[in-house]
């Protein structure tokens, strides 16, 4: 049997069909529950911090050097940008369920090493999805509102894909490498970014006042966690649930 | 078949679908957080700001 009969079998077999079909699904119900619920969270708790930054962007609001600025302006409400805030949950959902792919693949790599997948599991899961997706890379790239002095975008992305990959190998070992050597290796690649330095800006530019950028920090790291947490329980019990499914039917 | 493909048939047919699932989700995360397309940038604005993806 040649090589590509061989892998063609396999990619049709029953077998890694069921597989596919419980991943996909079960990332799918995951991704689109969580990225709803962060989808919203976003809008009520994020999205006017991020509106109040726009004033300071596009210059309706001067801070700094001028007059005291009232730190209550009107802002639009939620849904008061139908579109805006429309295509926002889209893409929140649809980035919740990539992320929900990634990690319901790697817990079915798991589980055929005999570990335990359900919704309570799950929650580790996600608080670790949290760490190698938001707050590795968040730690030297702060979550920024619009209108902040940064570097070039090209090189963040570099950084922050890189960040993220370490972050996830390193939360992968400390989970599953159960010795010595790889939690030092763990800790290695947790640390080496940030010793290596994020791109920062040459020079400070931003109009946004700091309490505006501390805020949106904090509350884009809020939310990320609590959607993490809900995508990791929801991808665990929903994994379990496909299973049982499955081998009902079968 | 022989117990080694057997045994090779077995662990394809749960890491094939895990890494392509793994692949596809990474890509559908490159494309709303990271895309610089100008459509899709406009679209993916908020969201990217919200999540922490480096945006402009």
């Amino acid at each position: 049997m040649t090589l590509l009969t061989m892998c063609a079998t396999q990619l049709v077999s029953p077998a890694t069909k069921t597989m596919f079909s419980r991943i996909l699904t079960s990332a799918l119900f995951a991704g689109a529950a969580a990225g709803l619920i962060a989808a919203l969270l976003q809008l009520y708790f994020v999205q006017p911090v991020l509106l109040h930054a726009e004033l300071y962007e596009g210059g309706d609001l001067v801070h700094f050097g001028a007059d005291p600025v009232t730190a209550h302006p009107e802002l639009p409400g939620m849904f008061a940008e139908p579109v805006r805030d429309g295509l926002s949950i889209i893409f929140t959902m649809l980035t919740y369920t990539g992320y929900a792919l990634a990690l319901v693949a790697l817990m079915s790599i798991a589980e055929q090493q005999g570990r335990e997948i359900n919704g309570r599991t799950g929650l580790l899961w996600g608080l670790a999805g949290f760490v190698a997706f938001h707050f590795a890379p968040g730690l030297s790239l702060a979550p920024e509102v619009p209108g902040v002095a940064a570097a070039d975008v090209g090189v963040r992305q570099v950084w922050w894909t890189a960040t993220v990959a370490t972050a996830g190998v390193a939360m992968w070992l400390i989970a599953f490498g159960g010795n010595l050597v790889s939690y030092l290796i763990a800790a290695a690649l947790l640390i080496a970014p940030h010793v290596v330095g994020a791109p920062e800006p040459d020079t400070f530019a931003g109009p946004v006042p700091t309490e505006i950028g501390a805020l949106f920090a904090a509350r884009a790291f809020g939310i990320g966690m609590a959607a993490w947490v809900l995508l990791g329980s929801f991808a665990g019990y929903f994994w379990q649930a496909e299973g049982k499914r499955a081998n009902a039917a079968a | 078949m022989t117990t080694n493909a057997i045994k090779a048939s077995a662990v394809g047919s749960t890491i094939l679908p895990a890494v392509f699932a793994l692949i596809l989700g990474l890509g559908v995360v490159t494309v709303t957080g990271h895309a610089q397309a100008s459509g899709l940038h406009d679209a993916a604005h908020d969201v990217r700001h919200a999540t922490g993806f480096p945006c402009h």
